[in-house]
């Protein structure tokens, strides 16, 4: 067991969890932070996305332990208040979502290929940057909309506050 | 996965006092190969070391016609480098298309050149590029680094500290990869150098891992094009057999993989 400590959603938090914990389990059980899910045991899925130090990880694999001083956003840490932020917006607007359970991680590795690739987001640029998450319900097509939306949005957004 | 011992490395002598002491201790890097084999609970160290934090282990450098990459650098990292862009652009290529972004954002290339999984892309631009793995206590020569099939030179102790990479005139890397996983079914390294010596080397096909191959080589030296490598074919006796794909099948993806490389170089 040791204390491990980071900042999460802006908050400092810390907890004593044995030295093997995932930083999953860290999220989840010892901060009550239950939007990140777990879909697989196999690194595949992605319903695990959350940003350690502005980075899109998987943190099923990885420990809560690495993470320690480290910055995390979950998705619990995007909407503004009552304000959805505007790739969660779009998820609901163009129907990215039915049973919801690969969203959260959907979402994250959305904000993260868009905060890379800014307004050069392409339907093909999309489709390979979500090679590391699963979704077993919509066939992409509505999640892809989503992103090039939320892109598209985000980018006018920046030029008119320039 | 099974209790273990987490430790905090800041240099790299520390990691290998940190491991001296343990037990049955492992090197953590990136995470993402050892971290999935212990929830399966195929590995059980009793302490991991964590390298994620040394500063020594990172950074891209230029030096006398080679280039430097420190073992802790993550993969995005080396796709997203204009230096390595410039100088290996086959090498920017390879390690953009490896996994996906989550797994690019931890994983590394020392992590990735120690664990040598058959199916591994970087292993292939080691043997083809003639790259120098540089540990805590040596220099080792590509082709005495790779030993088999998850298995290397390494002591037990060893810790890659960088990979030196020579550069080439051209280079591509061209791979086939397991719709499922992104690990290589197949995938070719070719590079050509300016003395106008080639290097062809093959990952994810073979038993035995990482190989070259001398007749793609003689034959790119003499002629190279695609067309060049079209009729050269490895034996599928040496080549990996699995629920993914049979030996006559992956020798086949060599022979498209190592025409594709040439023609994108
Ligand atoms: C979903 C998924 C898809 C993937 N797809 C691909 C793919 O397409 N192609 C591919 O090549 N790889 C793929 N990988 C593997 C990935 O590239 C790993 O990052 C890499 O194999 C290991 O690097 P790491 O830094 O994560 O090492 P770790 O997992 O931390 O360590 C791996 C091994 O290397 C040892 N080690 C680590 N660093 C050092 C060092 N500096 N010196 C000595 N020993 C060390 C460790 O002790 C351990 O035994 C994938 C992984 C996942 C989870
Ligand atoms: S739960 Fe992390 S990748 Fe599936
Ligand atoms: S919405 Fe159900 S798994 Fe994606």
């Amino acid at each position: 067991m040791a204390k491990v400590s980071m900042t999460v959603n802006g908050k400092k938090v810390s907890a004593d969890v044995e030295d093997r914990t995932l930083l999953v389990h860290y999220l989840r059980e010892a901060q009550g932070l239950t939007g990140t899910h777990v879909g697989c045991d196999t690194s595949q899925c992605g319903a695990c996305v959350v940003h350690v130090n502005g980075k899109a990880v998987k943190s099923c694999t990885m420990l809560a332990a690495q993470a320690g001083g480290a910055t995390v956003t979950t998705i619990e840490g995007l909407a503004n208040g009552a304000d959805l932020h505007p790739v969660q917006a779009a998820f609901r607007e163009h129907h990215g979502l039915q049973c919801g359970f690969c969203t959260p991680g959907m979402i994250m590795a959305a904000v993260d290929m868009i905060e890379r690739h800014g307004a050069n987001l392409d339907e093909a640029t999309i489709r390979h940057e979500l090679e590391g998450n699963i979704c077993r319900c919509t066939g992409y097509h509505n999640i892809v909309k989503a992103i090039k939306a939320a892109a598209d949005q985000m980018a006018s957004m920046r030029t008119a506050a320039e | 996965m099974y209790e273990t011992n987490y430790h905090r490395a800041g240099s790299v002598s520390e990691a290998a006092s940190l491991m001296a002491k343990a037990d049955d201790g492992k090197f953590l890097a990136g995470g993402q190969t050892l971290i999935p084999t212990m929830k399966q609970r195929l590995a059980a160290p009793s302490d991991l070391i964590d390298l994620g934090q040394i500063a020594e282990l990172q950074g891209i450098t230029e030096a006398g016609g080679s280039l430097r990459i420190g073992a802790g650098t993550k993969h995005a990292d080396v796709a997203g480098s204009a230096l390595v862009q410039r100088l290996i652009p086959g090498l920017a290529k390879l390690a953009g298309g490896i996994g996906d972004p989550h797994v690019r954002h931890m994983g590394t290339i020392g992590g990735s050149v120690a664990n040598n999984d058959p199916a591994a892309d970087y292993p292939s631009a080691v043997m083809a590029l003639g790259a120098t793995v540089h540990t805590s206590s040596r220099d080792i020569a590509a082709e005495d680094y790779f030993t088999g099939m998850f298995d290397t030179a390494l002591e037990e102790n060893e810790i890659i500290t960088a990979i030196s990479f020579p550069v080439p005139e051209k280079s591509a890397y061209a791979k086939y990869p397991n719709p499922a996983s992104r690990y290589a079914m197949a995938g070719v390294f070719v590079a050509r150098f300016k003395d106008g010596s080639v290097r062809v080397a093959a990952t994810g096909a073979g038993q035995n891992g990482v190989f070259r191959i001398p007749a793609m080589e003689a034959a790119l030296s003499a002629n190279w094009s695609a067309d060049a490598v079209a009729s050269i074919n490895v034996q599928a006796d040496d080549m990996l057999s699995d629920i993914h794909g049979s030996a006559d099948y992956r020798a086949n993806l060599v022979t498209v993989m190592a025409k594709r490389a040439v023609a994108a170089a």
